[in-house]
């Protein structure tokens, strides 16, 4: 219980952030058209990508001995980078469809 | 500190393109450019990240951090232009499945290095529940899209099954961190309990309803990526994880909402059952389905038809 409260006082920035970021998520969703629901699903998809950066700095802070660890990282770095790049670029291909014809 | 400065200050710059992004996203004219938007901050992130990196890397694992970007790049890049419009959910989900997988090996590569720090492996254990069941079910919501699995197969009380499994899980996990153990033996367990899981509650959704489930499965890998950031106190994989963890949430209950069904109903309630249980309401006389569309959805619809 202690820990959890001294959690509190030394992290409060990213408790504050937490919370304000899931009233702008909210927010920002919220009143979208349903045509727009799958293209938003994807970008929401490709913005959660951003584990890769957590991958990346796995293996910074690895020991270049650990060879479990660094196989591992490299595959999660692979991965990372599939979910970052795939889906962005499907988000742009879903949202070729809303180009309008001429 | 410099270096350090100007790190911080660029994950600022994509939290804010990942929010503006997101908000741009929500209306037809400005889609395609929050996409670009978010799409460039993302890459300034993992730029910044890889170059600003401060302490002594070995040349090893620069290379093989690049090798493993451009082999992510090249087969994200053909896959994703490869396939027909038709099957673009698919794609989603899939690419969702490799987050969390992504996910999931964090927790399970800093498990050793934070044992004893009650609240670290908390997350890290987190990280690796949702992480794997975020993979899995997403990979069998891509199997039952793209026909693979064809039939919604369902054990008996499968609800009442999976609920049980889901709360074995997160008590397992609790006692790891009571106990402080740092047996890996035990993690691999908790990673392959998590791994089952997913596909028992994906499972005997049916086929219809794998978006609202690929949404769903989206915001559990946008809060997996938010418990990495929480790890290392990284600010940009916090604010992404949650933006995606709550704005995803709220599109999963829109999703539902278009279809005229609860999230409930969609999870817990198999296909022919919610038949009998509509009827069983006061409004039992309409029969059919109702699907509400708004002015902007109609005016949307004519512009783009």
């Amino acid at each position: 219980m202690n820990e959890l409260i001294d959690f509190f006082s030394v992290n409060i920035d990213m408790v504050y952030i937490v919370i304000l970021m899931i009233f702008v998520g909210v927010e920002v969703i919220g009143h979208v058209p349903a045509v727009l629901h799958t293209p938003l699903m994807s970008g929401a998809n490709a913005i959660h990508g951003v584990v890769i950066i957590g991958a990346i700095l796995v293996m910074l802070g690895a020991d270049p001995e650990n060879k479990l660890a660094l196989s591992l990282g490299f595959v999660a770095v692979i991965l990372g980078t599939l979910n970052v790049v795939g889906g962005f670029v499907v988000t742009d291909r879903m949202l070729e469809m809303f180009k309008k014809k001429r | 500190m410099e270096y350090l400065f100007s790190l911080e200050f660029l994950y600022l710059i994509a939290s804010i393109t990942y929010i503006l992004g997101l908000k741009m996203l929500g209306h037809p004219e400005t889609a395609k450019r929050g996409n670009l938007i978010a799409a460039a901050g993302m890459t300034l992130a993992i730029l910044g990240t890889l170059f600003l990196y401060q302490g002594t890397v070995s040349p090893l694992i620069y290379s093989l951090i690049a090798i493993a970007i451009i082999i992510g790049t090249i087969i994200g890049w053909m896959i994703a232009k490869k396939v027909p419009m038709t099957k673009m959910p698919e794609l989603v989900s899939l690419f969702n499945g490799m987050g969390g997988a992504s996910a999931a090996l964090i927790g399970l590569i800093e498990f050793e290095h934070y044992s004893g720090q009650t609240l670290s492996v908390l997350t890290i254990l987190g990280g690796v529940i949702i992480g794997s069941i975020s993979f899995s079910g997403s990979m069998i919501a891509w199997g039952k899209l793209n026909g693979t699995i064809k039939k919604p197969l369902r054990l008996p009380r499968y609800n009442i099954l999976n609920n049980l499994i889901l709360i074995g899980l997160l008590l397992f996990a609790i006692i790891m961190v009571w106990s402080n153990t740092e047996s890996q033996v035990y993690l691999y367990v908790l990673f392959f309990g998590a791994l089952a899981y997913g596909i028992l509650f994906v499972l005997p959704i049916g086929g219809a309803d794998m978006p609202v489930v690929i949404s769903l499965l989206n915001s559990f890998t946008g809060l997996a990526a938010a418990l990495g950031g929480f790890l290392y106190g990284n600010m940009v994989m916090l604010t992404g994880g949650i933006l995606v963890g709550s704005a995803g949430t709220i599109l999963t209950f829109a999703m539902c909402k278009a279809m005229n069904r609860s999230l409930f109903n969609v999870i817990f309630g198999g296909f022919g059952e919610t038949d009998l249980n509509a009827s069983e309401g006061e409004s039992a006389k309409i029969t059919g389905n109702i699907k509400k569309a708004t002015v902007s959805d109609v005016a949307i619809l004519m512009n783009y038809s």
